[in-house]
């Protein structure tokens, strides 16, 4: 029942979304290509020695 | 008719002392938070330390009618490093963590940018304190919620709420909405931390915190973590307001998570205020749900609802924002800070559960689990890791460093609510629309002369033979609009106080 009236009502929100559909696949694409382009560079950002780093996090509980 | 939903975030970070020896985290977060404040102090050349005042702290107050006996009352840590910033917000250290409390906010776009602002005070404070640290020595603050060893530190939210509004009605309605808005306020974690259960079997999840939760309904935060918090500490008249600490969100990197996390949750108890809430849409097994619907990755699980019917995460939350469109229409969006910030939440609301039904992928620069996700997913396959491989995990923890250039959030893009301006200028200047606004000029105008401050109050040193407390216990009052050009024609805070008759 929610679903069906989410789908019905009118919203300028979902005339908006028609528009940015024109074209489907360049968002994605453009995404796609990002993500390649930031895996390509992101070892030298990484950290040099995971497995130390992730061991020596250790927090103690907050709140 | 709802009261405005003043609302605002707390955030406690973890902390690392990276190129030294063991180090312990409290004396770490308090060289820290000094290393800032001194920055500061060197900066205006005058002493811009003012400490908190604990007078008035009570967190061991339980919002429930028959307060129950064997909850454990949380501690106030009086001893420890604790400030006041002309932001209006609060920065200490809070159980081996530095915590920074922003100010009261008038609405979630407000809120988000002081959020923002109080990750951008840690960064400053990081490069403050490296200056005094020994060469190759470093802290590092991490925006997230858990060390993936089962220790978790939390992000609350605050939201100023109308006392006659009975405390099982919000129960009745939030808690479905604490275990489906993890949909969007998912800062996504790989592995699970419930005790027994194999990280392979769980290589990825939506929320950093849903694994801490235990109980429905609750007074602790520390340990059997509750869905719906009760403490009940309004920092506020208490026969008017009451103040709804929420407990059960993750940290987010994302803007658009945050604005919505305080978007759509002020928005329902407004509606809850206005009784235009409905029927309540009451899960039949809160806890379990909630950690089912962080684990179920294909948004498709069936919950058990109280009656025998079934919903999912996404349905529910349909359901909400359509319960939430009509409450607009009938009331307005003046609660939740008027139509501006109003429409956005209830647009964003609607265009990220509509990427949720169709394109989840296409809100990798929304959401922090989906960026996570992307992101991780296209590293493991490119280098054909499992997902428990330690680079993987390295990069769960990275995705929340602070340090500029380092943080994997920050090298993503996310679609940003705030502009970098606006946050720089938050570190500084409180919000203009409510009584943070008092608290932040007073300190930035007359420090020298404020002994201390907390959220309902400031007590001046005046000269006189008794100290002066000015109660703010209306958190709509002492807005730039009531009190800015008094502030700004005061020469002293005596000549202040006797501006406002006090």
């Amino acid at each position: 029942m929610a679903e069906r009236e989410q789908k019905k009502k009118p919203s300028p929100r979902r005339e908006e979304s028609v528009e940015e559909e024109v074209d489907p696949s360049a968002s994605g694409d453009k995404l796609k290509a990002e993500l390649d382009d930031l895996l390509d560079e992101i070892d030298d950002v990484l950290e040099t020695n995971a497995e130390d780093f992730v061991k020596s996090y250790i927090q103690k509980g907050g709140e | 008719m709802a009261v405005s939903k003043i609302l605002g975030i707390e955030t406690e970070y973890g902390i690392v002392v990276r190129g030294g020896n063991d180090s312990n985290p409290i004396s770490a977060s308090s060289m820290l938070i000094n290393s800032y404040i001194n920055s500061l102090k060197a900066d205006s050349g005058e002493a811009a330390r003012v400490p908190w005042d604990f007078e008035d702290e009570t967190p061991g107050n339980d919002a429930r009618e028959e307060t129950l006996r064997l909850s454990v009352a949380p501690e106030v840590e009086t001893h420890l490093v604790n400030t006041v910033l002309t932001n209006g917000a609060r920065y200490y250290v809070d159980h081996a963590h530095p915590e920074y409390s922003a100010p009261e906010c008038a609405d979630a776009a407000e809120a988000t940018l002081h959020d923002r602002a109080g990750e951008q005070i840690l960064r400053e404070s990081m490069t403050a304190a490296s200056k005094l640290l020994p060469p190759g020595e470093e802290i590092v603050v991490y925006k997230n919620n858990s060390d993936g060893k089962g220790n978790s530190y939390g992000c609350h939210e605050n939201y100023l709420m109308s006392r006659s509004l009975p405390f099982d009605e919000i129960v009745a309605h939030l808690t479905a909405h604490m275990v489906t808005r993890q949909l969007f306020t998912g800062s996504g974690k790989v592995g699970s931390e419930v005790p027994g259960s194999r990280t392979d079997s769980t290589p990825f999840q939506i929320t950093q915190r849903a694994d801490f939760f235990e109980e429905e309904v609750g007074l602790e935060t520390t340990l059997k973590r509750p869905i719906i918090n009760t403490r009940d500490e309004p920092h506020a008249d208490s026969a008017k307001y009451r103040r709804l600490h929420v407990i059960a969100g993750d940290a987010n990197m994302s803007e658009v998570a945050t604005f919505l996390k305080l978007g759509s949750t002020a928005v329902l108890l407004a509606m809850l205020e206005d009784s235009l809430g409905g029927e309540p849409m009451q899960l039949d097994d809160p806890v379990p749900a909630m950690h089912a619907v962080s684990l179920d990755l294909g948004l498709g699980l069936p919950l058990r609802m109280r009656g025998g019917r079934t919903m999912t995460a996404l349905e529910i939350q349909w359901e909400f924002l359509h319960r939430a469109h009509a409450w607009a229409d009938s009331e307005g969006l003046d609660a939740v800070g008027g139509d501006e910030v109003g429409n956005r939440i209830l647009s964003l609301w609607e265009q990220v559960l509509t990427g949720l039904d169709s394109d989840v992928l296409g809100l990798a620069r929304q959401l922090d689990w989906v960026a996570k996700y992307r992101l991780f997913d296209g590293y493991r396959r490119r280098h054909d890791l499992e997902w428990t491989d330690a680079r993987i995990r390295a990069m769960d923890l990275q995705y929340h460093d602070l340090r500029a250039g380092s943080g994997l959030a920050e090298r993503l893009g996310l679609e940003r609510i705030t502009t970098d301006e606006a946050v720089i200028r938050a570190t500084r200047e409180p919000p203009p629309d409510t009584r943070a606004y008092f608290r932040g000029r007073c300190l930035e105008r007359f420090s020298d002369e404020v002994v201390a401050a907390n959220w309902d109050s400031i007590v001046f040193d005046v000269g006189g033979s008794n100290l002066r407390r000015v109660p703010m216990m209306e958190p709509t009052r002492g807005t730039r609009d009531h009190v800015g050009a008094l502030i700004d024609q005061a020469d002293s805070a005596s000549d202040l106080l006797d501006l406002i008759g006090q």
